[in-house]
């Protein structure tokens, strides 16, 4: 009996077996008595295009392996591959500890942090997840349970490796204390992409977590003015914190988020226009403080979007992709003749954001690199913009950046290969886990890896 | 695999000199297919414009036995495949087929039977993939048989009822199917013969029907309006028909 899975973003369904083991000895069987066709490891299905998809082969659902200790001493967390972050933070922070680097969702599984090598708003301080993993355990194709260090060859092919290598069964990694749930937030509006650029780059190294929202609607003299919010964990001694909240008193760790509204099963297609997106982007920058703090939860700071469950449906049934990339320090121009592209194409995109990436984490296929990365998610129904995106391939790869691969749902083979310097390492280091590829995803296919 | 916006990586064409066919593999490279093959009869040099890892098969749709081994060599050559274009056939004149039967039978088995075999070999190698689209390339003349091309209609007749039938079944497989219903097709196979009403190019039908491939449609008139003409046509009356020029 085959499911049809997608990513995040809805597009390219393929049929698949899936399962779900429930214990590590589940997995090994399972990967062992793996089809022809491969299998590959699926947490919460997070990544927007088709990495977690094998067309004609086996899925195996992870969120089964959902055991995990934490050390409150340390700060040290051991957990199951399937073990979701929100799970994790939900029971990290009134304890007084954070993970060191949440993406935009809590929704996604440690497995998944792993193998996308995921990173947040604090890229530029504290690198990306794999960074702070000190011990992994890897179900390779053989069957075997593998513990791998940091800096061995198969670490670093697996951290950023899209699960291509084996399956992410456990993790170990630190934590950061914090002493409050929230957040004390500099929000500052920008008038153009060279104030924001500007203002990145003087300041973004005095806060722990910085991000820029921009406004792609807007053309010509306003083109690329953002919102920039910039934060760091709010001290107990937090002035003006948000009603009802006392961050000196006993929940000033509280932390239970959950999701306040939910998408409708169905939204028509084209309800993201660029009528409504110009309307919501309006608001939105008119909204925002010229210049302010504030204090803030921590979901709402860093998981905006989990308040909406299912927001990935209001796209309609063609759903979206997401466009985030990387070009190093150096190439402002590229980035800049990118935003100017889009701006000019009138690219509907709901949510444009701008972040500056500092050292990455070692992992061979890993996407972060230091640079300026933008991400945007447009429409999958857009008039030409497959053309469009093809023609930023081109430019982010001569720039020497690349693109996000758990975002990535149309790449193409040759631009895989420009933009992964470290590609040729990496397979040489996957043949050698996995000999007769074992591990495949509709990812994998397209991408040739 | 076909790709979050509709680009596909690599094309099997069967008939690989096929006007429309050859044409929807330009559009297909130039949308981002990089690897392709041509299954044909006798020799054939790729194509020169073609910006493509282009390999060549030889394909004879009446040796029925060989289809298998075609299918399975394109996989070893590109692996999976995105796409298969089913685009071969003979169209023959009535006259001819009167006067010679066996012709007739013959050109039934190439524009029938040679679909049937290699077509279901390539809906098997779809459905173990789980994803891909096989292109059917029927015609009008099969959507209500007329006296002056009934040998040839007929197939066609035939073929669009098993690519119908063939779409049903691979539902849920992840495969699909898509039948392109061209009219008068102006171009080597009808040259010489006077172009009829609602004509098109072979570029044309390419056009459309790679859009409807884009699309994920599993089935595309073109031009477009000759689906309701035949909506009305098929209610004709006989006496009527019969009478019809052509």
């Amino acid at each position: 009996m085959s499911t049809f899975l997608t990513g995040w973003g809805r597009t390219s369904p393929s049929p698949a077996e899936l399962r779900r083991p429930r214990s590590l000895a589940e997995l090994r069987d399972l990967v062992l008595a793996a089809p022809g066709r491969g299998v590959v490891a699926r947490g919460l299905g997070r990544s927007y295009g088709d990495a977690a998809q094998n067309a004609g082969g086996l899925v195996l659902d992870c969120t089964g392996l959902d055991t995990w200790s934490f050390d409150e001493r340390t700060g040290v967390v051991t957990a199951a591959g399937g073990v979701s972050l929100h799970e994790v933070m939900t029971a990290l922070v009134p304890r007084g500890w954070f993970v060191h680097v949440s993406p935009g969702t809590r929704h996604v599984t440690v497995g998944g942090a792993v193998a996308a090598d995921v990173h947040g708003k604090n890229h530029h301080r504290d690198s990306s997840f794999g960074a702070h993993v000190r011990s992994l355990t890897l179900v390779t194709a053989d069957g075997a349970a593998r513990v791998l260090r940091p800096g061995e060859p198969l670490f670093r092919a697996t951290v950023g490796g899209m699960g291509l290598t084996g399956v992410v069964a456990e993790a170990t990694f630190g934590c950061v204390p914090v002493e409050t749930s929230l957040m004390r937030v500099d929000v500052r509006r920008t008038a153009d992409l060279d104030e924001t650029l500007d203002v990145m780059a003087r300041t973004d190294d005095r806060y722990r977590y910085t991000v820029a929202w921009i406004d792609l609607l807007a053309r010509g003299r306003r083109m690329g003015r953002s919102v920039l919010t910039r934060g760091d964990h709010a001290p107990r001694d937090t002035e003006k914190p948000p009603p009802g909240f006392a961050p000196g008193g006993e929940d000033a760790l509280a932390f239970a988020p959950r999701a306040r509204l939910h998408a409708p099963p169905w939204a028509p297609d084209g309800l993201l226009n660029g009528l409504s997106v110009r309307a919501f982007n309006e608001l939105w920058y008119r909204r925002a403080p010229r210049s302010a703090t504030v204090t803030q939860g921590i979901a709402p700071f860093f998981h905006p979007l989990d308040f909406v469950e299912g927001w990935n449906r209001m796209y309609g049934s063609r759903g979206f992709v997401q466009y985030q990339f990387v070009v190093p320090f150096g190439a402002e121009e590229t980035l800049r003749g990118i935003v100017g592209a889009l701006s000019a194409h009138g690219t509907v995109s709901f949510l444009t954001v701008l972040k500056r990436f500092g050292p990455g984490s070692g992992g061979l296929l890993s996407f972060p690199v230091p640079g300026w990365t933008l991400a945007l998610d447009i429409p999958a129904g857009q008039r030409g913009l497959s053309g469009l995106l093809r023609g930023f391939d081109e430019r982010v790869a001569q720039a020497g950046g690349r693109v996000y691969l758990a975002k990535d749902a149309r790449l193409r083979a040759d631009m895989m290969a420009a933009m992964y310097p470290e590609l040729e390492r990496w397979r040489s280091i996957r043949d050698e886990a996995d000999p007769e590829g074992l591990f495949r995803s509709d990812l994998s296919r397209r991408l040739r890896l | 695999m076909r790709n979050a916006l509709g680009a596909v990586d690599s094309v099997l064409l069967l008939g690989g000199r096929s006007e429309i066919g050859l044409e929807m593999v330009r559009l297909l490279v130039g949308l981002g297919a990089t690897r392709v093959v041509l299954a044909v009869r006798g020799e054939l040099a790729p194509p020169a414009d073609l910006a493509a890892e282009v390999h060549v098969l030889p394909f004879d749709a009446l040796d029925v036995g060989s289809h298998a081994a075609v299918l399975d060599r394109a996989v070893e050559l590109v692996g999976d495949l995105d796409v298969v274009i089913s685009a071969f056939g003979v169209l023959g004149s009535q006259d001819d087929y009167d006067a010679d039967p066996a012709a007739a039978a013959e050109a039934v088995a190439v524009n029938y039977g040679g679909h049937v075999s290699v077509d279901l070999h390539a809906a098997r190698v779809l459905r173990e993939q789980g994803h891909g689209t096989l292109v059917v390339l029927s015609s009008v003349a099969g959507a209500r048989v007329r006296k002056a091309n009934f040998v040839y209609g007929s197939a066609k007749a035939g073929l669009d009822g098993f690519a119908q039938g063939l779409g049903d079944a691979l539902h849920g497989s992840g495969a699909r199917v898509l039948i392109v219903r061209p009219g008068f097709v102006v171009g080597r196979m009808t040259k010489g013969l006077p172009p009829a009403p609602l004509s098109s190019t072979p570029r044309q039908v390419a056009l459309a029907a790679v859009r409807a491939l884009r699309e994920g449609a599993s089935s595309v008139w073109v031009p477009r309006a000759l689906g309701p003409a035949f909506g009305l046509l098929r209610l004709l009356p006989r006496p009527l028909w019969r009478r019809l020029p052509r």
